[in-house]
C-alpha cells in the first residue's frame, strides 16, 4: 500500500508540471485531489488494512495528499500569473480612440468676465447694486448732469420707449449703469440725510445704445461702474484704486496711464489704459500698434451728481469708473466679433 | 475737427515732432484720431500707435516752378507744351490741364504761372486712377514728345480729389524750393469733446498746444483798412429775444471783387474739410475755422434795396409759425417759434446761426446760371452773432441741418467773439477781393454773459486731487490758459476769460477749474494711493447671490447658459403659440424709435428668447440643453415697466452624445427636464410638487406645473406640436418657463441637515398594480407614509404594462429601503412594515400585489 501511494504521488506530480491552463489545472485537481482521486481511494480502502499497516498507511497517505494540494496551490499560482500575464499582453486599448463624449454645462462668456470683475471689486470693498433696464430721462441723464439738449447726449444715442406725454422726463432704454448711481446715493442718503454713509458700489448690468448692430458695436451690451463716495477721497485714490484694479485682472505688472477726457457726470475726467497685455507694449495688431489698450473711463464724481444724490459737495467726494467686460473678453482672447455675444453660437459657447 | 499744423504754426512755435504734439493732446483731453500728412516727411516709425496716412512729397524730386511760356502741342488739340523754369534750367513740359488753355499761344508771359513740378521718379498719386494709387513719374514719349516730369494737380499730391487741371500757386512762390517746404503739411483730426467747444478752431487748439507746452500764443496783429463813410446810421440791429441772441454785430465792405482766394487759403480750407467757393465766402469760412466765430456775410444792395430807401434794419426774432425761407442750399424750410431767424422790415433773411437764406446771399454772376439776372454783390454787411446754444442744437436737429456754423454756435461759442470774428472776417475779405472797410461796427449787446470769478484754493486742490500744491503754482498753471489770477494766500481768485462758456459758478466753478489744473499738472504726475476713507458698511446684493446660485446648479448639471437681445417683437414671442398668434395680444414696452422691426418691443417671455437660440443651433449639435437668466418688462401704463427676472430652460436632441462604439441614444425628452428640475428644487431646498398642467405653448398631456404649496413657480412640459410647427428644430422639445422672482424668494439657505444612518438596512422590492390613471406620485407617497420613519427610501424601478397586468392598468415596481434610525431592523419588524404598506395600498388606492 505504501508502494502505492508513492506511485500515486509520483505520477499526479508528474502530471502536475505538465498543467498549464486553467481547466486542465482543474482536471488534474478532479483526478488527483478529488473525492474519487487515487489518493483519495486509499482512505476509503483503510478498513481492510491490518491494525499494524492502518496508521502506517494512513500517515503517508496523509502526507502524499498534502503534499498534492501544496504542489496544486503553487501549480495554480504559477498558472494564474502566466494568464494574467498573457492577458495584460493581449488586453491593450488604442488608447487614442476619443473617449465617449461627456456633457458640460458653462456659464455664458459674458457672465464669467462679469464674474471676476466683480469679484475683484468685491475683494476690493465695492459691493454690487443692481437696478433696472428702463429708465427715467431723469435718473438717466439729468441728475447725471446732462441738461435736455445738452451736446453730451450726442455720445450716447438712446432708444426712447413709447410712454406718452412725459414732457422733459421720457422713458428711455439706460445708456450706461449711471442712473444707479443716483438710485444708491438717493437710498443711502434718504435714510440718513444729515449724515449720508459713504459709499464703495459696483454697478454691473445690461445698457443700451441707438448704434447699427456691425462687429464692433451692439445695441445692448454689459458696463460694469465703480463708485466711491466719501469725505476724503481723491484722484490720486482714483488712480491707486484702478491701477489696482488693473493689476488683478491682468497681473501684477500690469501697468496703466490716464488721459484727460469728458464725461458729464465726473470732473475731472480721464480714460485709463492698460499696457498691452498682448505684446507687452511693442505694438500689435490688437492694441492696433500703439502698446496701450483703453480699457475704462473714470473720474472724481461731479458736484451736481453728488447734489442730486444727496451728498453735500462741500463735504463728500468721490470718483467713478466704468468699464465693459465684453470688451475685456474680447481683448484677452482676440474675439475680433462682438455679435458673437448675444448670437449664442453653440460653437462659440462651448470654446470656454 | 481737422487742424493743419502749419495753420496751428501761425499762432504757436511748435517744436515737437508732429507724432509728440499728437500723443499731448491725446493725453489731456484733444484726442487725435488720424494724422493725415500732405506733403511732410512721413515719420519713420509710429511710436504712439495713431492712424497715420498720406503722402510725402520728395524734396529733390518736387519742387515748385515756374511756367514762363505755353505753347500748343503740334500733334494734339488738348495737350500744350510748357516752358518750364525749375530753379537752375528750362525745360520743356507737357500737360493737358484744361486751365491752361486760356494761356496757349499767348507767347511768353508777363506773370509767369507757379506751379508743383515733379520730376522723373517722383512718387505720386495717379490723377486718372480710381481713388488713391501711387505711381511712379517715368520717362516716357506722348504723341511724340519726350515726358519724364509733370506739373502736378491737387490729386496728384494728395490735397483733394481735384483732377480738373493743374495747381497755380500764389505769384510769390519761389522757384525751385522743395514743395513740401513751401506747403506741406500734416493734418490732425481731433476730436472735440462737449466740454472742449471753445478748442473747435486753430486758435483754440493753438492755445491749448500753447498751454501744454509753455510756449507763448503768438496773437495776430492786424489793422483794418478803413476808407469811406462809417457803418454807423446805415443799418440798426432790433434783438427781440436777449436770451436767445445776447450779442449782434454788423461790419460794412464797400467794393469787393468777387474772386477765387490766394490758393494758400483754397489748401487750407480744403485740408480742414471745407470746399473754397469764393474769396468773399471763403473770408467766411477761413475765419471761422480760425478763431472760432461763424460769420454770415449779406449781399448789402439786396438789403438796400428790401428797405426801400430807409436804413437797413436787422431784426432777430423768433418764426412765426409755418413762416418759410428758402436757404442757400434751395430748400423751402418751414418754420416754427422754436426757430430764431435774422430779418429785416420785409421778412426773413437766414436761419439764426445754421444756414443762410438764398435771397440776400453773396452772389457771383459769373458763375450763376444762365438766364439769371442778378449783378454781382460788391458791398457786403458781415454779421457775427451769439445765440442760444440749446435752441441752435434744436433747430439743427429739427431740419436736420449740421453746418460748420451750427456745429459750433450748438455747443456755445463766447458772444465776446463776435466783434474779433467781424474784424477778422473783414480784414480778409479785404485782403483777398481789395474791398474798402467802412470804419465801425455796428454792435447790439443786449445780454453780456457773466464770465465766473471763481474762487479756488490749495486746500480744494488737496482735497479733489491729493496733491500738496502751492496757490502760485495753481496760478500759474491757470494762467496758462489765460485765465486771470489774484493769489491771496492760500486762496487764488480766477476770473474765467471772455471766450470759455464751460465754466461754471461757486463749487461747480471750482471743479471745472480742478479738471484744468489737473490736465495741465498732467495726470501722470499725481501720485497713486489707497483710499484712507473708512470702509463704508458692507452690503450684499442677496437676489444676486441667489440668482448666481441657480446658474451655477444648472451649470453643474450640464446645461448652457445663453444671453440673447431684450428687444424682441410679438409675432417672434407669438410662435410660443398654435398657430403663431394670439386672440388677446400682450401689452409690449414700445420703443419709440426701435432700431429694427424685430426689435421694436421689450420682450416680455425669456423662453421665446431661448428658443430662438435652440433654433439657430438645431442643426449644429446633437443636443441642446440651455438656460436663459433674465428680466421680462411689463408695461404700467405711462410710468416705469416692471423687470421680474424669469428663468428657462429647453432640452433637445438626443440624451447621450453618439460615440464611436454606440449608436445615438433615445431623444432627451419631459422626463429628462424634469430630472433637472427636481435636482435643481432639491439644490434650493424648494419641496415642491408637480401636477397636471395646462399651457398654451406645451402639448396638453405633456405639462406640469411646479408647486410650491399653492404657489406656481413655473411650467414645464413638451412643445405643443401646433407651436412646434412654428419652429424649425426637431420634436421632441421640452422646456421649463419660470417665475425667477417666486423661485429666489422661496429657496432656502438655512436648512437642517439629516443625521447619516449607520445602521443595517434591509432591501426589499415590490411591484403593485394600479389603474392606468392613478398618479405615481400618490402611491409613493402613501408608501412613505405608511412606512414613517421604518422607510429609509423609496424608489420607483419600473413602470410597466402587458396583457398579464391587464387593459387599463400598469405595474410600478418600488424597491424599498427598511432602515431604523434607532437601532438594527429585524425581519420581523420589517415585514411588518411591509405588511402594513401593501394593506393600505389596497385598501386606499386599490392597488394589488403583483406576484
Ligand atoms: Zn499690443
Amino acid at each position: 500500500m505504501l508502494e502505492k501511494l508513492n506511485k500515486i504521488e509520483k505520477t499526479a506530480l508528474e502530471s502536475l508540471a505538465a498543467v498549464t491552463d486553467e481547466a486542465a489545472l482543474e482536471a488534474w485537481r478532479v483526478a488527483n485531489i478529488g473525492r474519487s482521486s487515487p489518493v483519495m481511494n486509499v482512505f476509503s480502502q483503510m478498513s481492510g488494512l491490518s491494525k499494524e499497516e492502518r496508521p502506517l498507511v494512513g500517515q503517508r497517505a496523509n502526507q502524499v495528499k498534502t503534499a498534492l494540494e501544496q504542489a496544486f496551490a503553487a501549480r495554480a499560482e504559477v498558472v494564474k500569473n502566466a494568464a494574467l500575464s498573457k492577458s495584460l499582453q493581449e488586453e491593450r486599448l488604442d488608447v487614442t480612440l476619443p473617449g465617449r463624449p461627456a456633457r458640460r454645462g458653462g456659464l455664458h462668456p459674458a457672465t464669467v468676465t462679469l464674474r471676476r470683475m466683480l469679484g475683484i471689486l468685491a475683494e476690493m470693498g465695492f459691493q454690487v447694486y443692481t437696478s433696472r433696464d428702463v429708465e427715467t430721462d431723469e435718473m438717466n441723464f439729468q441728475a447725471l448732469n446732462f441738461p435736455p439738449h445738452h451736446p453730451a447726449r450726442e455720445m450716447q444715442d438712446s432708444f426712447y420707449i413709447e410712454a406718452g406725454e412725459r414732457g422733459d422726463n421720457p422713458l428711455l432704454m439706460r445708456t450706461h449703469t449711471s442712473p444707479g448711481q443716483i438710485r444708491a446715493m438717493r437710498e443711502f442718503s434718504g435714510a440718513n440725510p444729515e449724515n449720508p454713509p459713504s459709499i464703495r458700489i459696483a454697478l454691473p448690468g445690461m445698457c443700451y445704445r441707438y448704434e447699427q448692430i456691425t462687429a464692433r458695436s451692439e445695441v445692448q451690451f454689459y458696463q460694469i461702474e465703480g463708485l466711491a463716495v466719501g469725505e476724503n477721497i481723491t484722484y490720486g485714490d482714483l488712480k491707486g484704486t484702478l491701477a489696482d484694479f488693473a493689476r488683478r485682472m491682468f497681473g501684477e505688472h500690469a501697468k496703466v496711464r490716464f488721459r484727460a477726457s469728458y464725461f458729464p457726470f465726473t470732473e475731472p475726467s480721464a480714460e485709463m489704459d492698460v499696457e498691452c497685455f498682448v505684446c507687452g507694449g511693442k505694438g500689435c495688431a490688437v492694441c492696433k500698434n500703439s502698446g496701450w489698450l483703453e480699457i475704462l473711463g473714470s473720474g472724481m464724481v461731479h458736484p451736481n451728481v453728488l447734489q442730486n444724490g444727496g451728498y453735500d459737495p462741500r463735504r463728500y467726494t468721490g470718483f467713478a469708473f466704468g468699464m465693459g467686460p465684453q470688451r475685456m473678453t474680447m481683448l484677452q482672447h482676440r474675439m475680433n466679433d462682438i455679435r458673437y455675444f448675444w448670437g449664442n453660437d453653440i460653437r462659440f459657447l462651448e470654446q470656454f | 475737427m481737422k487742424v493743419p499744423v502749419s495753420w496751428l504754426k501761425d499762432y504757436v512755435d511748435i517744436q515737437l515732432p508732429i507724432e509728440e504734439l499728437a500723443r499731448l493732446l491725446t493725453v489731456s483731453g484733444l484726442e487725435v484720431d488720424e494724422i493725415h500728412y500732405v506733403g511732410w516727411q512721413l515719420p519713420a516709425e509710429n511710436k504712439y500707435g495713431f492712424k497715420i496716412n498720406g503722402l510725402s512729397w520728395d524734396r529733390e524730386k518736387i519742387i515748385v516752378a515756374e511756367i514762363r511760356e505755353v505753347r500748343p502741342h503740334p500733334n494734339a488739340d488738348r495737350l500744350t507744351l510748357c516752358d518750364l523754369y525749375d530753379g537752375e534750367q528750362t525745360l520743356v513740359v507737357l500737360t493737358g490741364a484744361p486751365n491752361l488753355h486760356p494761356y496757349r499761344g499767348t507767347g511768353p508771359l508777363a506773370k509767369p504761372l507757379k506751379v508743383a513740378y515733379a520730376k522723373e521718379g517722383s512718387t505720386l498719386y495717379d490723377g486718372h486712377a480710381e481713388g488713391l494709387v501711387l505711381a511712379t513719374l517715368k520717362r516716357t514719349k506722348i504723341r511724340g514728345v519726350d515726358s519724364f516730369s509733370m506739373v502736378c494737380s491737387e490729386k496728384e499730391l494728395g490735397l483733394s480729389l481735384e483732377h480738373e487741371g493743374i495747381i497755380l500757386l500764389d505769384e510769390d512762390a519761389p522757384a525751385g524750393m522743395p514743395l513740401a517746404d513751401y506747403m506741406g503739411d500734416a493734418v490732425l483730426d481731433v476730436s472735440i469733446l462737449p466740454n472742449n467747444a471753445r478748442n473747435a478752431s486753430i486758435l483754440g487748439v493753438a492755445r491749448e498746444v500753447a498751454a501744454l507746452t509753455g510756449q507763448p500764443l503768438k496773437k495776430q496783429a492786424y489793422e483794418l483798412p478803413v476808407s469811406g463813410e462809417a457803418i454807423a446810421g446805415k443799418v440798426a440791429i432790433e434783438i427781440n429775444d436777449p436770451q436767445l441772441n445776447p450779442r449782434f454785430t454788423l461790419g460794412l465792405i464797400r467794393d469787393v471783387q468777387i474772386k477765387d482766394s490766394p490758393y494758400w487759403v483754397q489748401r487750407r480750407l480744403r485740408l480742414a474739410g471745407m470746399r473754397p467757393i469764393s474769396n468773399i465766402v471763403d473770408a467766411t469760412n477761413y475765419t471761422m475755422l480760425e478763431i472760432g466765430e461763424p460769420l454770415h456775410a449779406f449781399d448789402y444792395d439786396i438789403l438796400k434795396e428790401r428797405a426801400a430807401g430807409k436804413p437797413v434794419r436787422i431784426i432777430t426774432r423768433a418764426a412765426g409759425q409755418g413762416e418759410k425761407l428758402t436757404t442757400l442750399d434751395n430748400a423751402v424750410r418751414v418754420l416754427n417759434p422754436s426757430n430764431v431767424m435774422v430779418c429785416d422790415e420785409k421778412g426773413a433773411l437766414s436761419m439764426a446761426g445754421v444756414m443762410g437764406g438764398l435771397q440776400s446771399e453773396i452772389h457771383d454772376a459769373a458763375s450763376a446760371p444762365e438766364g439769371a439776372t442778378r449783378k454781382t454783390t460788391s458791398n457786403i454787411l458781415l454779421e457775427g452773432a451769439a445765440w442760444n446754444f440749446i435752441n441752435i442744437r434744436k433747430t439743427a436737429n429739427a431740419h436736420n441741418l449740421h453746418s460748420e456754423a451750427a456745429y459750433r454756435f450748438s455747443r456755445g461759442v463766447h458772444p465776446a467773439l463776435t466783434v474779433d470774428g467781424v474784424r477778422r472776417g473783414l480784414y480778409w475779405m479785404a485782403q483777398w477781393s481789395g474791398g474798402c472797410v467802412a470804419p465801425g461796427l455796428v454792435d447790439e449787446y443786449p445780454l453780456p454773459p457773466i464770465d465766473p470769478l471763481v474762487e479756488i484754493s490749495e486746500r480744494d486742490v488737496k482735497r479733489a486731487l491729493g496733491i500738496d500744491l502751492p496757490a502760485a503754482e495753481i496760478a500759474a498753471l491757470l494762467e496758462r490758459l489765460e485765465f486771470k489770477c489774484t493769489v491771496n494766500g492760500q486762496t487764488i481768485q480766477v476770473q474765467t476769460p471772455a471766450f470759455r462758456t464751460d465754466i461754471g459758478e461757486g463749487v461747480v466753478g471750482v471743479a471745472d477749474l480742478m479738471e484744468e489744473v489737473a490736465r495741465l499738472y498732467g495726470l501722470d504726475r499725481i501720485p497713486e494711493t489707497r483710499m484712507a476713507d473708512p470702509l463704508p458698511p458692507q452690503r450684499g446684493n442677496p437676489s444676486l447671490e441667489r440668482e448666481d446660485h441657480v446658474r451655477d446648479i444648472l451649470v453643474g448639471l450640464g446645461l448652457q447658459e445663453v444671453i440673447t437681445h431684450r428687444m424682441s417683437a410679438p409675432e417672434i414671442e407669438n410662435r410660443l403659440l398654435p398657430g403663431g398668434s394670439s386672440e388677446t395680444p400682450l401689452e409690449y414696452v414700445k420703443l419709440a424709435n426701435p432700431i429694427a422691426p424685430e426689435k421694436r418691443v421689450l420682450r416680455r417671455s425669456v423662453l421665446a428668447s431661448v428658443l430662438n437660440v435652440v433654433e439657430r443651433n438645431a442643426r449644429l449639435s446633437d443636443a441642446l440643453e440651455m438656460f436663459e437668466i433674465g428680466p421680462v418688462f411689463i408695461p404700467q401704463g405711462g410710468g416705469l415697466p416692471l423687470e421680474p427676472r424669469r428663468l428657462a430652460i429647453a432640452l433637445s436632441g438626443r440624451r447621450y452624445s453618439p460615440a464611436w462604439d454606440s449608436k445615438l441614444g433615445v431623444k432627451l425628452d419631459f422626463y429628462d427636464l424634469k430630472g433637472v428640475i427636481e435636482a435643481l428644487m432639491q439644490a434650493l431646498h424648494l419641496n415642491v410638487s408637480y401636477a397636471p398642467a395646462e399651457h398654451p405653448s406645451f402639448h396638453p398631456g405633456k405639462c406640469a406645473a411646479v408647486l410650491l404649496g399653492k404657489t406656481a413657480l413655473g411650467v414645464f412640459g413638451e412643445l405643443h406640436p401646433s407651436v412646434q410647427e412654428n419652429y424649425d428644430f426637431s420634436a421632441p422639445l421640452a422646456a421649463a418657463d419660470f417665475d425667477l422672482e417666486a423661485v429666489l424668494d422661496a429657496m432656502q439657505t438655512a436648512f437642517d441637515l439629516k443625521s447619516v444612518n449607520e445602521f443595517p438596512p434591509i432591501l426589499e422590492d415590490i411591484a403593485v398594480i394600479v389603474d392606468e390613471a392613478l398618479p405615481a406620485d400618490r402611491v409613493e407617497a402613501l408608501i412613505r407614509q405608511t412606512g414613517g420613519k421604518l422607510l429609509g427610501s423609496v424608489r420607483l424601478f419600473d413602470v410597466f404594462r402587458s396583457e398579464q397586468v391587464g387593459a387599463g392598468k400598469k405595474s410600478l415596481a418600488y424597491a424599498l429601503v427598511y432602515q431604523s434610525p434607532d437601532g438594527t431592523l429585524t425581519d420581523k419588524e420589517a415585514s411588518q412594515v411591509r405588511y402594513r404598506i401593501i394593506q393600505r395600498l389596497d385598501r386606499e388606492l386599490g392597488a394589488k400585489l403583483r406576484s
